[in-house]
């Protein structure tokens, strides 16, 4: 065993699982125990991915769905996290604003997509909507409780020190906040991709789902495969980005240190 | 910057009828107490009787409800006392040095800063763990980093809020040296708040028993220094503190014991 994991590099024991999988996948393809119009075979799918790249369809779409995902969630994210922000700072603002944000957290956004449609059509903003109010919520929410539980006694200390309103959130409240921030980010890339996908397969004329949907329409199984494995590895990546900030600034915790 | 004579000195402080309640409950009833200038002062009491509370005036983290307390010529008490925890308090998030750096204005030269936070580091026997971060630390190394973080400001008046409570019995020990050293060294002023008599009569020059919101015994602690433990003339006087302490207990004895 320890031979097996000595072959595969560091942090690659995680992929090997995926492989077996997509090993077996082939092999039932070929011995022709799983018909193409069900699921085709990877190779299949890897030389429809070959076959759009080469046409430019597939970057494009790529781009086009890597573009929403990132300013949905910049605005989504930026707006939780500042009214994380403000509410776990000010208790007027809390007091004013805190409310109606649990009340509209309950419902699910995904259930204004009807109404989303007839504000904004099936444009860039009907995208953008959805994704900024799915991140919106992880990301308050997991600041607001990341400055509420800042330890007290750190707080007295540092005005014991003589540190002022800005010293004091900068060197004690909003380090104390970031590990719950992180995990707040980290959900909210989830429900990025995940509400992306929903809004592409409904409603787009560009996009991965949108390609997906139009393969559907030809039935072009590959290619539906293929917006699938896309989809996974976006999400993937996003949330190895996240890790590896999270990794960078969390060094202090003793959960990332490495002895 | 020299510091001249009248710089390293203590402050005394004085408090002139100090009274404290929370609601109904009255933890300071008209206190009166003058320390001169450089003096080493414990304050004992039974748990909840007003001590803490009165360090807590003396170095401004809360105000009197009645009375007041004087610093010798200083207008302001922000630059020239600190006061030492229970608990350590260091910001996980910064290293060593940056945690010993919070004792200073933060306004200050950056090169100096560092320096001085060394040096402080040095002074308490840490001069070589200044990059690591203070989970690995042990409970009495983090308790000297809260010290060297006190000290290198170069306060007049220390407070120390029961800080060796925390420590086994041998660091305990320790520390009661080393901070017995550094106030020989510097020269200010030093209140100490312990439950240990036997830390209070090794440190002080002095001891107050603190009941019922008052002042209730004063003694002078003239034992020459650097003293010794199992001295016998100061465990006289610890055994008439503990008397003192425990002589309402005595008389409650008996008829408790015939119930």
């Amino acid at each position: 065993m320890s031979r097996i994991a000595g072959l595969v590099p560091r942090n690659g024991a995680g992929w090997i699982l995926p492989l077996a999988l997509v090993v077996v996948w082939e092999a039932a393809s070929r011995l022709g125990g799983l018909p193409a119009t069900v699921l085709p075979a990877p190779s299949d799918v890897l030389a429809a991915a070959w076959r759009l790249l080469r046409s430019g369809e597939l970057t494009a779409n790529i781009g086009v769905s890597g573009l929403r995902a990132i300013s949905g969630f910049v605005v989504g994210g930026g707006i939780g996290l500042a009214l994380g922000l403000a509410n776990g700072l000010s208790s007027l603002s809390e007091k004013l604003t805190d409310t109606t944000l649990q009340m509209v957290r309950n419902v699910p956004h995904l259930a204004l997509i009807p109404l989303v449609i007839l504000w904004f059509g099936i444009e860039e903003q009907a995208k953008l909507f959805l994704v900024a109010l799915g991140v919106f919520f992880p990301m308050y929410i997991n600041t607001l409780l990341g400055i509420r539980s800042v330890d007290p006694q750190l707080v007295e200390m540092g005005r014991a020190y003589g540190m002022g309103r800005w010293a004091l959130f900068r060197h004690v409240i909003l380090p104390a906040a970031l590990p719950s921030v992180f995990v707040g980010l980290r959900y909210g890339l989830g429900i990025m991709w995940l509400t992306l996908i929903v809004a592409e397969t409904i409603s787009a004329s560009s996009g991965i789902g949108y390609m997906a949907m139009q393969a559907r329409e030809f039935l072009q199984v590959d290619v539906v495969v293929l917006s699938i494995v896309i989809y996974a590895l976006l999400g993937k990546l996003a949330d190895s980005v996240a890790r590896q900030l999270e990794r960078l600034s969390l060094q202090w915790h003793p959960a990332f240190q490495t002895a | 910057m020299i510091a001249t004579d009248k710089d390293r000195a203590g402050r005394g402080v004085t408090a002139y009828g100090v009274g404290r309640s929370f609601g109904s409950k009255t933890v300071l009833d008209h206190l009166d107490l003058h320390v001169p200038a450089g003096q080493f002062v414990a304050i004992v009491g039974r748990s909840g009787c007003g001590k803490s509370t009165l360090l807590r005036l003396v170095v401004g983290l809360d105000k009197p409800s009645a009375g007041r307390i004087v610093l010798d010529d200083a207008a302001d008490i922000g630059t020239t006392t600190r006061i030492m925890f229970q608990e350590p308090r260091l910001l996980p998030w910064a290293r060593v040095l940056a945690n010993v750096a919070v004792g200073l204005d933060p306004r200050g030269d950056a090169d100096q800063r560092r320096a001085l936070a060394q040096q402080a580091l040095h002074e308490v026997g840490l001069g070589d763990r200044a990059g690591d971060w203070p989970a690995v630390l042990s409970g009495g190394q983090k308790q000297r980093v809260a010290l060297a973080r006190a000290l290198v400001s170069r306060p007049r008046l220390l407070a120390f809020d029961e800080p060796l409570g925390a420590l086994d019995a041998l660091t305990r020990i320790e520390m009661q040296r080393l901070i017995e050293t550094v106030w020989r060294d510097q020269g200010f002023t030093a209140i100490l708040v312990t439950h240990d008599v036997a830390e209070a009569v090794a440190l002080a020059d002095r001891v107050l028993v603190i009941e019922d919101g008052r002042i209730a015994l004063d003694l002078d602690v003239d034992a020459p220094r650097p003293r010794r433990h199992g001295d016998p003339h100061l465990a006289a006087l610890e055994g008439r503190i503990l008397d003192h302490l425990l002589g309402d207990d005595d008389a409650a004895a008996p008829s408790s014991r015939a119930a």
